[in-house]
């Protein structure tokens, strides 16, 4: 796995995004710029456009206005071929745990014995041992997430983003998953992260963005965002109140 | 009732003993379904897929004509490939008329948009699931096709066995450009027609119930890998 130095850029910002559907405001970001070290952890209610932000920042949405830039440039095919992305339900192919790693690597022309080697140690960075010859769609889910993490991680990818990965998944296994991703972090690999559990922000995050109606209501340090939240809408959110 | 008692009695033993005639008759008729199948496959899957993953105008008139020729009846599809390969026709001068080649022809005619609209369909599906995965590992609609097709391959070989048995059942179209010549064309269902006709009840209750075995055999299988492609989740229904 690629170690990236920790004073390598590697600095998402945006300016002036928004996208309206129907007269709507679904997303209205007019600046925000993600740089810091460690996990960025994107937290709000339902419809509160995280979603919608983590896949802008990774290019699989067009926003009717705005930009996404990567170390201030304009998101290119290069800058998407160094992110990967994780969904809140992972999307397997149809095919054996190794044989999902083998896609990606693939994609990457590595040579038989390379490949082999690197599922070998992504298998086991996974704790997915054992299972390489198994159907993936026949894992159980939090194992299903692990590989999904995995087959992402294979990338080498400098920002991996993270779509509430562990909202349907049981205590050890969301255990197992933020092991992970702490570990990627660790590596250098930016994480953002689309969460709703406080506890988990508290567990991961380095900075926090409190999204609300769309909007980005406040982004700061995790500590600082936790502790002594500036806006309403984040402590009412954080003390637990039923936001919308 | 005896005599056909004693026709059901001739029509086993012909299975039974392997009777060259009967069987060559059997082995043909395959060779030819076999054969028009594998090329609508080649044909139908990648322009079927190409229809799920593509946008362009004019994709959904094109799937209502595809959907619409998957029940286009055989007779007119014999006449149309009877006209094409006629001496006075644009292929008259491959003289293909009233050989297994005409029958093949016409055979890919009606299954390729069977195996194309069920290619579409399943493939369509599939691609809803992974179209944000794939764009997000960096792999465009077109290039998606090869991971879309293999991915739906449980799925797509009932797609085959399907467009097999509207082949092997078939008798209006071959019947038009094969001529159902003796050791030439000759395949089961134009065999049965000729024979039943004739009162030659056992040859064509041999083929009968071969005919029956081989739909019943396809019929399992499709439902076997169905049963299986909905536990692998391939059906979303």
């Amino acid at each position: 796995m690629r170690d990236l130095m920790p004073d390598m850029p590697n600095r998402l910002e945006i300016s002036g995004l928004a996208i309206e559907r129907k007269g709507r405001v679904l997303l209205d970001v007019p600046r925000l710029s993600l740089d810091g070290p460690g996990p960025t952890l994107i937290l709000g209610p339902n419809g509160a456009g995280k979603s919608l932000l983590l896949r802008c920042l990774h290019g699989l949405i067009q926003a009717d206005r705005g930009r996404v830039l990567q170390d201030g440039l304009d998101l290119t095919a290069d800058h998407k071929a160094r992110q990967a992305m994780v969904f809140q339900q992972p999307v397997l192919l149809r095919r054996s745990v190794a044989a999902n790693l083998d896609f990606v690597l693939k994609r990457k022309r590595l040579g038989r014995s390379a490949r082999k080697a690197r599922i070998a140690d992504l298998l086991a960075e996974g704790g997915l041992d054992g299972k390489a010859r198994q159907s993936a769609r026949s894992l159980s889910g939090g194992e299903a997430q692990r590989l999904a993490i995995l087959r992402a991680l294979a990338l080498d990818p400098e920002t991996l983003f993270l779509d509430e990965p562990t909202s349907a998944l049981d205590p050890s296994a969301t255990q197992a998953i933020e092991a992970m991703i702490l570990r990627a972090s660790d590596r250098g690999v930016r994480i953002v992260m689309v969460t709703h559990d406080v506890g988990q922000a508290r567990r991961l995050a380095a900075d926090i963005v409190m999204m609300q109606g769309g909007r980005v209501v406040e982004h700061g340090a995790a500590r600082q965002v936790l502790e002594a939240p500036k806006c309403q809408a984040s402590r009412q959110y954080l003390a637990g109140w039923l936001v919308t | 009732m005896q005599n056909f008692a004693s026709e059901f009695s001739r029509a086993a033993q012909l299975v039974l003993t392997g009777d060259p005639d009967l069987w060559a008759i059997v082995v043909l008729s395959l060779q030819v379904s076999v054969c028009a199948v594998l090329i609508s496959a080649v044909i139908g899957m990648p322009v079927g897929a190409a229809l799920a993953v593509a946008r362009f105008p004019g994709r959904r008139a094109l799937i209502i004509l595809m959907n619409a020729l998957m029940g286009f009846p055989p007779v007119v599809v014999g006449l149309l490939v009877y006209l094409m390969l006629s001496r006075s026709g644009p292929l008259g001068v491959l003289e293909l008329l009233y050989t297994p080649t005409a029958m093949i022809i016409a055979q890919t005619v009606l299954v390729t948009p069977i195996i194309a609209a069920l290619t579409r369909q399943v493939v369509e599906l599939l691609a809803e699931e992974y179209s944000e995965q794939l764009r997000s590992l960096g792999v465009s609609r077109l290039a998606s096709v090869p991971t879309l097709l293999w991915d739906a391959r449980l799925a797509l070989v009932t797609a085959l066995l399907a467009g097999f048995g509207r082949a092997i059942a078939e008798v209006g179209a071959v019947i038009i450009v094969g001529g159902n010549i003796n050791h030439v064309t000759r395949v089961m269902t134009t065999t049965i027609a000729l024979e039943t006709s004739k009162g030659n009840l056992a040859l064509a209750l041999a083929l009968g119930a071969i005919l029956i075995g081989i739909a019943v055999a396809v019929n399992a299988m499709v439902s076997a890998l169905t049963l299986r492609a909905e536990q692998e989740g391939l059906r979303h229904a």
